[in-house]
């Protein structure tokens, strides 16, 4: 069932987090995956997913290093990005209880509450249905995680926990999610994320 | 789905080391007060460790070092949004218990403290906390993990601006994981004895090649370099302890580590990164301190 994504190069933002866990799976999956820290990287894929991690660290590095704008441009001009967890703070429009200072790259129209439940003895794993994902609920693990506290225009609610806090949303090819199926080695949101790259690549060839 | 799948899980072992896992490729500080875990925090720090004397005091003052006054961690909480580590003394587990009545994101269950217990370690196993211990080889890494740390965090000497004994237990764990790595299954038995650790988690490290938690390094790095070096010696992050506050200038030295730690593998970024910091932490030669004064000595 696994689509054949030997043709997609995805990044992984890599200057903090869990890197090694989301290069694993996307290997898996059959995809080439290039780490990305610098602007002639970011240049060379298809796609990027931004890892967990503590968003403003992540923060704080890609504006050290100059990605902040190339990021932004990327995600304006259509790149499918994937975020997990500190990469869906990175990818919305506003963050809520933020660390002084602290920058999103936008783009996802959604406002999100970082480290939403507590400190780390709040963090908990579950099951958790994803319809239009996957057909069998995803093991979700949430580690100081944030949510959804509201969507804008265009933004497709894809998941929420039992009391309708929202953890997974699209928006085009944005695909943000408060948990962390890579921990887990669960590869089927990937997989729907590679599927969402691959059409994005063949459109955008029919269209040159 | 059954009612117990569907209920929320906290504490597990995948919970306690999905944390661990996000920390990856960040820098842990020692701070002793709410203005120092602000730098810190300002700085870039994945995380900081909240105590009271920062391990070149501990060594210089004496005496029995002790888990911090909860005022003091909670000072640090309210000061920072990133998580709070503290360290409890190994083997006191009402100690650990303390911190995790506080809430604290990680327990370092640390030798830089005077040890409360010599022969046992805490049951970390009995914490939804997740604990992060300290290791010079792959035996009392693996002991560690047996008892539950979700975290490794190798030695050093702590509290000394000396990086040598860091190298010397990252290069010894990873020269042992290979050495793992390369035996035959039935040589596995025989392995375990050595390491004097649990047959069954010795066979998961085998086939793996790698810990099953991620593996930090601390004990006397001070500069960018020597982040970088611990990074490319295949840490998965550090911990600075006395490095930065002790140092002319905590503020971009704590920046400056940061940013090596992310281009650990880029020597231009390290040479930016080195520059202009002020004087470094004085530091003492680990080889000039007595054997029964080194803490890297304690835990087993």
């Amino acid at each position: 069932m696994a689509g054949n994504f030997r043709h997609l190069r995805i990044g992984v933002l890599a200057f903090q987090g869990d890197v090694r866990e989301h290069i694993h799976v996307l290997e898996g999956l059959g995809a080439q995956v290039v780490k990305v820290r610098r602007p002639e990287e970011l240049g060379t894929v298809d796609a990027l997913v931004i890892p967990g991690g503590e968003s403003s660290v992540m923060d704080k590095l890609v504006r050290m290093f100059g990605m902040q704008q190339p990021l932004r441009d990327a995600i304006a001009a259509g790149m499918p990005v994937f975020g997990t967890c500190a990469g869906l703070i990175m990818m919305s429009d506003n963050i809520v209880d933020a660390i002084a200072e602290q920058e999103s790259l936008g783009g996802l129209h959604v406002d999100v509450r970082r480290n939403a439940f507590g400190t780390q003895i709040d963090s908990f794993e579950v099951q958790l249905d994803m319809p239009g994902v996957t057909k069998d609920p995803v093991p979700a693990t949430f580690i100081r995680a944030p949510i959804v506290e509201r969507v804008g225009e265009g933004v497709r609610v894809i998941s929420a926990l039992p009391d309708g806090r929202i953890v997974a949303v699209e928006q085009g090819n944005l695909l943000g999610i408060s948990f962390h199926p890579e921990v887990n080695g669960d590869s089927r949101v990937h997989e729907y994320f590679l599927g969402r790259v691959a059409q994005y690549v063949t459109e955008k060839k029919a269209s040159i | 789905m059954t009612e117990k799948q569907n209920s929320p899980l906290t504490g597990s072992t995948r919970v306690k080391r999905g944390l661990a896992e996000q920390l990856k490729g960040g820098v842990i500080m020692d701070v002793v007060n709410a203005e120092q875990a602000r730098i810190a925090e300002d700085a870039g720090a994945i995380a900081v460790m909240a105590l009271e004397r920062v391990p070149a005091d501990i060594r210089a003052q004496g005496g029995v070092a002790r888990m911090s006054d909860p005022d003091l961690i909670e000072g640090i909480q309210a000061a920072v949004k990133i998580p709070v580590m503290a360290k409890a003394r190994i083997g006191h587990f009402v100690e650990a218990q303390v911190l995790a009545q506080l809430n604290v994101d990680f327990i370092d269950e640390s030798e830089v403290l005077s040890p409360a217990d010599y022969i046992n370690h805490i049951d970390k196993w009995a914490f939804d906390v997740p604990f992060v211990c300290g290791a010079t080889n792959l035996g009392e890494a693996l002991r560690r993990i047996n008892e539950g740390a979700a975290m490794i965090r190798s030695k050093g000497e702590a509290g000394t601006g000396d990086v040598s004994e860091a190298t010397k237990h990252i290069r010894k764990i990873n020269s042992e994981l290979r050495w793992l790595s390369s035996m035959s299954k039935d040589e596995l038995y025989v392995a375990a004895k050595e390491l004097q650790a649990p047959y069954d988690l010795v066979v998961e490290v085998a086939a793996a090649g790698k810990l099953p938690v991620p593996m930090f390094t601390a004990g006397g790095v001070a500069t960018p370099a020597d982040a970088a070096m611990m990074l490319q010696l295949g840490a998965d992050g550090v911990f600075v302890g006395s490095g930065i506050f002790k140092s002319g200038d905590p503020a971009a030295r704590a920046k400056a580590i940061v940013k090596a730690a992310a281009f650990f593998d880029d020597p231009k970024v390290i040479v930016e990164t080195s520059r202009g910091l002020g004087e470094a932490m004085v530091g003492i030669n680990v080889s000039d301190i007595p054997a029964p004064h080194r803490l890297a000595d304690r835990g087993w």
